[in-house]
Order: C-alpha cells, then sequence, then structure tokens
C-alpha cells in the first residue's frame, strides 16, 4: 500500500506507474520512464490526461531538459534510501531548469529524510507501507521541525542562520 | 577560538534531541538496523568489534581547556577512562552504552562541542593545520574558513547520502603542508593571487585506502566570495556521478581518476557557473565575523631565545632535547609552539587517560593562554607558549608523562586501533607499534636516526596511513596468520608521495627485525645531514630490498 504525502498532506494519488511492459491506459494522469518516453515520444506528449516521467537514481534530469514542459510530475526513483543521487537531481530540476511541476520521491523514502527532502525541492513523497495517514502527517510534521535552523541555502526550509546574521547589518 | 552563537547552540542541541528520538525509535523497533546505521553513523557512533564507538568531532583540531576537561569527565563517566586521538582530529571512546550516548552528546552540547558527521557518507569533520594562526609562515588562518566549511556542511540536505565519505581539509600556511592537504577529497590550500588577493587553491581527490592518490589540482585561485559555490559545485558532480556500484570505487578519487581530471574539472567549472554569485555567495561580513574568534591573544612583548631557556637547556640534557624536538618556532617573539607527544612507550599512540586530559588542561591554561590543538599524527600541542615558561611546562608535562622527546622520529608513529578494537581490521597494529617503540625507546639512537615517520594500518583501509610514511607497515590476513608488509618512501606533506611496496609480508615476530634492517640500511647508506625519505629518493628500493630479502634466503 502506498500512500502521497502531498505538502505534508497525505492525499489520494490519482497518477498511475506504468511499466516498460504494460501497456498504457486509455485515459487518465500516468507516469511512464524514460526509455517509454523517448520510445512513445509522439503518443504520449498527445495524452490530455497528464503525463509524469520516472528517472531512475542514474538519470539524470538533463536528458530531459527539452522536455519539461510536457510533464506534470517528474518522479525521482530512490533504489536505495542511501542512494542520495535524487537530492542533486531534485535541485537541479527546480534551481537549474527551472521546472515548476510536481518533483515526486519514489521508492525506499524514509521518515528521517523528509527534511532533506523537502529542503531540496521534493513536493511529494510516495511512502509505501502501512501507515495510517495522520501518522504520516504527524511525522512530517515533526522531521520538518525537528531542527528549527539550516546553515546552507537550499531549495526550501528555514532562512540560512548566514543570512539572518547579516540581514540586519546589510538592511 | 570560535564561540558559538545562538543558531550554532539550537543547531548542536536539536541534533542532540533528533538522536535521542531516533534511538528511542531503534529500541522500540520502529526503524530496522539498517536504516539506523546511517542515522547513528552520521552522529559519530560505530559498532565495533566489542562495543559501540563514538567518535567526536574537534574541528580543526582546537580544543580549549574546558572542553578538555569535558572530554576527561567523559571518559571518566562514561568510557573506561581514557580517550583516543585519532588522525582526523577526533577523539573517540571506545566502550559508551547505546542507552547513554544522547546523555553523552548532551554534555558535549554544553561545551560547544559534538559529533556530528563524524562518520558515514556525507562530508566529515574539516580539518586543518594544527599550527593554524601562531605558524610564521602562514598567509591566512584557515581555521576562519574551517569553521565556515564545518556549518555549511553541518546537515546539508542534498550531500547526507553520498557514495562515500568525503573529507575536506584547509593549510594557510606556505612550504609546509601540516594537514596532508593533497590526501583528501577536496583540499584547500590558502594563496595569493597575482592581484594579492587571498583565495584557495583547491586538489580534488586525494586519499588513502585500498586505491591510494595523491589528489590533482583543479584550480589554482577560487576567491573567498565563492569558496561555498565552488564546494558545493565539486560536491554536486560527485553526489550525481560517483559510482555505487562498488564501495571500493566509491570516493571521489576513482571518479576524478576515471573521469579525467579534465573532465571533472569542467564539470565542476560548468556547475560553478550556475550557482556563482547566488545564495551561497559568502559576504566578507561573515568571514570577518568570523575571523574575530580567531585574532590572536594579547601577546606580551619579549624576545626570542631568553637567557632563562638558553641556560636551562645547557644545563639538562633532557629539556634540551624536549626543546629541540617537540618544540616550533612561534610568530611572534618569545613565545613557542610545543609539541605533546602522545607515543609513550608501551602505550597505544593516541590514548590518553582521563586524568592525563584533567592534566593537560591545567597545563593549557597555566601556559598556553587555554588553547590546546589535536594533530593528524595523534599528538596534541600547546600552541601559545612563553619561551621563558618552557622549562616549568617541561616539568609539568614531564610529571604526566607526557613530555617524550620524539616528535617526527620513529617513536612518533602513527598507529590505527587495529584488529585490538576495529570491526574492519585484519592484523593487530597497537602491539606492533608498542614492540617497534620498544626497540628503539633510546632517544639518542632515535635521534641519530632522525626525521623518520612510521606508520601502521592494521587493514587496507589505511586508517594508519601507512603509504604516506616513510616506513609504512600494512597488517594484512592469510589463513589466519597476521602478517605485515612493509613500504617506503610515502610522505603526506608538502613533498608528497605514496610508498611503494617492497616485498613479500613479514610475519609479526619478524616485522619489528624487518624495520629494523631497514633503518640500519639508512644508516649505512645516508650521507651528512641525509634524512631517511631523502636516502630513499636517492638510493630507491633496491637496496632496502636486498637487505630485507637476500639476508633470509
Amino acid at each position: 500500500m502506498t500512500k502521497l504525502l502531498k505538502d505534508g498532506t497525505v492525499t489520494n494519488d490519482p497518477w498511475i506507474h506504468v511499466a516498460d511492459g504494460d501497456a498504457v491506459p486509455e485515459s487518465g494522469p500516468v507516469i511512464v520512464t524514460l526509455a517509454r518516453w523517448q520510445a512513445e515520444h509522439n503518443s504520449l506528449a498527445g495524452r490530455a490526461d497528464g503525463l509524469g516521467i520516472r528517472l531512475e537514481s542514474g538519470q539524470s534530469p538533463e536528458v530531459i531538459k527539452d522536455d519539461l514542459a510536457h510533464f506534470a510530475v517528474v518522479a525521482l526513483a530512490f533504489p536505495k534510501f542511501a542512494d542520495g543521487r535524487a537530492y542533486s537531481h531534485a535541485r537541479m530540476l527546480k534551481d537549474r531548469l527551472d521546472y515548476t511541476g510536481e518533483v515526486r520521491a519514489v521508492g525506499d523514502v524514509l521518515r528521517d529524510q523528509y527534511r532533506a527532502m523537502h529542503r531540496c525541492g521534493f513536493d511529494a513523497l510516495e511512502i509505501s507501507g502501512n501507515h495510517p495517514a495522520d501518522k504520516l502527517e504527524a511525522d512530517w510534521r515533526a522531521a520538518l521541525g525537528e531542527l528549527r535552523h539550516a546553515y546552507q541555502p537550499a531549495l526550501r526550509g528555514p532562512e540560512p542562520v548566514l543570512h539572518q546574521r547579516h540581514r540586519a547589518v546589510a538592511a | 577560538m570560535y564561540r558559538y552563537d545562538e543558531f550554532d547552540h539550537a543547531m548542536v542541541k536539536d541534533r542532540v534531541e533528533q538522536f535521542r528520538g531516533q534511538i528511542a525509535r531503534r529500541m522500540a523497533g520502529e526503524m530496522t538496523e539498517e536504516q539506523f546505521r546511517p542515522l547513528r553513523l552520521q552522529n559519530g557512533l560505530y559498532l565495533q568489534l566489542h562495543a559501540y564507538m563514538l567518535r567526536v568531532a574537534i574541528p580543526y583540531g582546537q580544543l580549549n581547556a574546558v572542553q578538555m576537561r569535558k572530554l576527561a569527565h567523559i571518559a571518566r563517566t562514561y568510557d573506561k577512562g581514557y580517550g583516543h586521538f585519532t588522525t582526523r582530529q577526533n577523539i573517540q571512546y571506545n566502550w559508551p552504552k547505546l542507552s547513554q550516548v544522547a546523555d553523552i552528546l548532551d554534555e558535549l552540547a554544553s561545551v560547544e562541542m559534538h559529533a556530528i558527521q563524524t562518520s558515514g557518507n556525507c562530508i566529515r569533520n574539516t580539518t586543518a593545520d594544527q599550527y593554524a594562526g601562531v605558524t610564521a609562515d602562514e598567509i591566512e588562518d584557515p581555521r576562519i574558513y574551517a569553521e565556515i566549511i564545518r556549518q555549511w556542511s553541518t546537515f546539508h540536505p542534498e550531500f547526507t547520502f553520498l557514495p562515500r565519505k568525503f573529507k575536506i581539509a584547509v593549510s594557510g600556511a606556505v612550504g609546509a603542508d601540516r594537514a596532508a592537504v593533497r590526501f583528501h577529497d577536496i583540499g584547500l590550500f590558502i594563496v595569493k593571487n597575482d592581484a594579492g588577493e587571498v583565495g584557495f587553491e583547491v586538489w580534488v581527490g586525494g586519499g588513502l585506502g585500498r586505491t591510494p592518490m595523491i589528489g590533482k589540482k583543479i584550480r589554482g585561485f577560487v576567491a573567498k566570495a565563492d569558496l561555498l559555490a565552488y564546494l558545493e559545485a565539486v560536491l554536486r558532480v560527485y553526489n550525481m556521478l560517483g559510482r555505487r556500484d562498488n564501495m571500493y570505487k566509491a570516493r571521489v578519487k576513482i571518479l576524478v581518476h576515471e573521469t579525467g581530471t579534465e573532465e571533472f574539472t569542467r564539470l565542476v567549472e560548468k556547475e560553478f557557473e550556475d550557482t556563482q554569485g547566488g545564495a551561497l555567495d559568502l559576504p566578507a561580513a561573515e568571514i570577518d565575523r568570523i575571523a574575530d574568534y580567531f585574532q590572536p591573544p594579547a601577546y606580551e612583548a619579549l624576545s626570542d631565545d631568553p637567557p632563562a631557556l638558553t641556560a636551562r637547556r645547557f644545563e639538562d640534557k633532557g629539556f634540551n632535547n624536549w626543546v629541540r624536538v617537540n618544540v616550533a618556532r612561534h610568530k611572534v617573539a618569545g613565545y613557542a609552539i610545543a609539541n605533546i607527544s602522545l607515543k609513550p612507550v608501551g602505550v597505544p599512540p593516541g590514548d590518553v587517560t582521563a586524568d592525563q586530559m584533567d592534566a593537560v588542561a591545567d597545563i593549557a591554561e597555566t601556559f598556553s593562554l587555554g588553547g590546546i590543538r589535536v594533530t593528524h599524527e595523534q599528538n596534541l600541542v600547546l600552541p601559545d607558549v612563553r619561551q621563558d615558561q618552557l622549562y616549568d611546562l617541561w616539568l609539568a608535562l614531564r610529571e604526566q608523562g607526557l613530555a617524550d622527546a620524539n616528535l617526527d622520529h620513529i617513536g612518533d608513529m602513527i598507529c590505527c586501533p587495529g584488529l585490538d578494537y576495529c570491526s574492519l581490521a585484519n592484523a593487530r597494529s597497537i602491539p606492533i607499534a608498542e614492540r617497534i617503540s620498544q626497540r628503539f625507546a633510546d632517544l639518542d639512537r632515535q635521534y641519530d636516526i632522525g626525521e623518520l615517520r612510521l606508520k601502521i594500518s592494521g587493514c587496507i583501509n589505511a586508517c594508519g596511513h601507512h603509504h604516506v610514511g616513510h616506513i609504512g607497515i600494512l597488517g594484512v590476513d592469510r589463513k589466519d596468520q597476521e602478517y605485515y608488509q612493509i613500504t617506503l618512501g610515502g610522505a603526506p606533506g608538502e613533498d608528497a608521495a605514496i610508498g611503494t611496496k617492497v616485498g613479500a609480508a613479514f610475519s609479526a615476530a619478524e616485522i619489528v627485525d624487518a624495520v629494523e634492517t631497514v633503518v640500519n640500511t639508512y644508516l649505512a647508506l645516508r650521507q651528512p645531514k641525509e634524512r631517511f625519505i631523502d636516502t630513499f629518493r636517492r638510493v630507491g628500493d633496491a637496496p632496502f630490498k636486498e637487505s630485507l630479502y637476500d639476508k633470509a634466503a
């Protein structure tokens, strides 16, 4: 059972992941793999119900930088929670490639990573297991609040300590 | 030294409570050991052969007396009455109880210390020259930038699950590298450019372990304002492209090697171009704020070589030797930098008892304006000693068994904990170190041999830095027997070199004789004033091989 924790709230997830061997449903929003997107570019680009793409941790968003307008969701995979490539990929999508759609984490997502994911620009996390929604939301709030400050700038999170220290002086 | 403001205090406190919660969740079975492992490692908590081990950060090697007393208190209260200073400007406790770790961290937080990122696949404790701020050969004090890097790297959301650990070192000295800068993932030398501006020369991809490599220079000058943007560019490239299929090939040194220095540099520069001048810009005001904490103390107007010192040196040979060997020149006339060797005969290198830690704290207050440094050679330094008080200092150290005058000599060896403590080790290293120190216990003999850096690792991971020892010893396991390989010609500093293996390994029973053979070969070959390493570089390894192996045939 997978739940979608989006902006800290558990929501219904209308998106369906379509594996490479499976047929793409006629309608409804779907998330396809990079291989599929590259192979079926023309038919997928015309879908009316929303298209998302899933990138494995070794696939850089650079590869789809010219296609980003087609995707309402970019799902970045965590094959293992300890594979941290997607943190950089999320930042690249939002910082560099100015992607404005949803960046979601899929795969091995742990509570102790919520804060770092949020700070790196993830909007939504797919969380597997039988956790009640209210527990997931409580965990999210707790994880984000565990550290009051941040030393370094990132996409989100508290204003970096360094800026707080010098804001008064600069004003 | 740097003093925490409200933000720094809150950070460390929050981390203690966060970790307390993580321990509780682990103990309640809410997370698996596999999930807990990276979290505890990022807080310096290992599971070793016999027990947990806690590694406490000593950022850029700087301590004050109050902190040293706290380390003693922790050793006494939560451990077995001693601590172990490592080659990474850390202190390790070998026997803490998991249930008490959060309390230990709380105690550390009360004196502005922590165990954050002393392990794990994240940016580790940033190290620096132990003579920072007091040595005459310095462009700027590297501690300022090490502190800035400490803060930037602490809980960096993007870089806490890197392919492997990541180590940064900073040196500000010209012509002397006491921080082994070229053997770090990123090594920074503070330099001046042609316009007279101070910035950083950047080396990437150095390291020891099973694939030892000297770092590659990827940039001659990075402006101060760009320091963090440039570091972040290197880290981002590494995080995205570093290998994760094989942990032995995951360090940035492999990436640089496989990508090629030129291409790696191009990728970093591209990344840097995009981030430069943005939110990572390091304001001069922040550099100034931090630099203020590292202002030199109010030194008195004194002159070098006061008569009292000269007389004492003349009268007391032991004292004279200690001054000659363990004391270094200070940038201010009348002051000295005094090294405390933690390598007395018969004690594991780097080990200090709680009582000795308390004594060093007292001694630092009496003789060194309260300051203490920890070196990557597993020694301590008193950075601000009046020359006319060196004799009293020496007497006080001698009373604690801390006046060994063997700095940079064969007795002053680096040695990892080895099979006695470490779950990775293949062989014991501490007993070998002890036997070598006993064999060469005679100081006159050590002085005759002169500067000789001997380093011992109990396994290929090279925590004992054997690759950069003039003489390196590597413990290996062959069919459950401990053997020891000898490498020769390594050097960690400004003349950085990786040693070469001379031949077949020696048994535990043979290794000390083998070291003596190497030393005797050098003594027979050396020219006047030639150090071991100089002779080795002149004659190569052939004569050493001959004396080590032909004799046995």
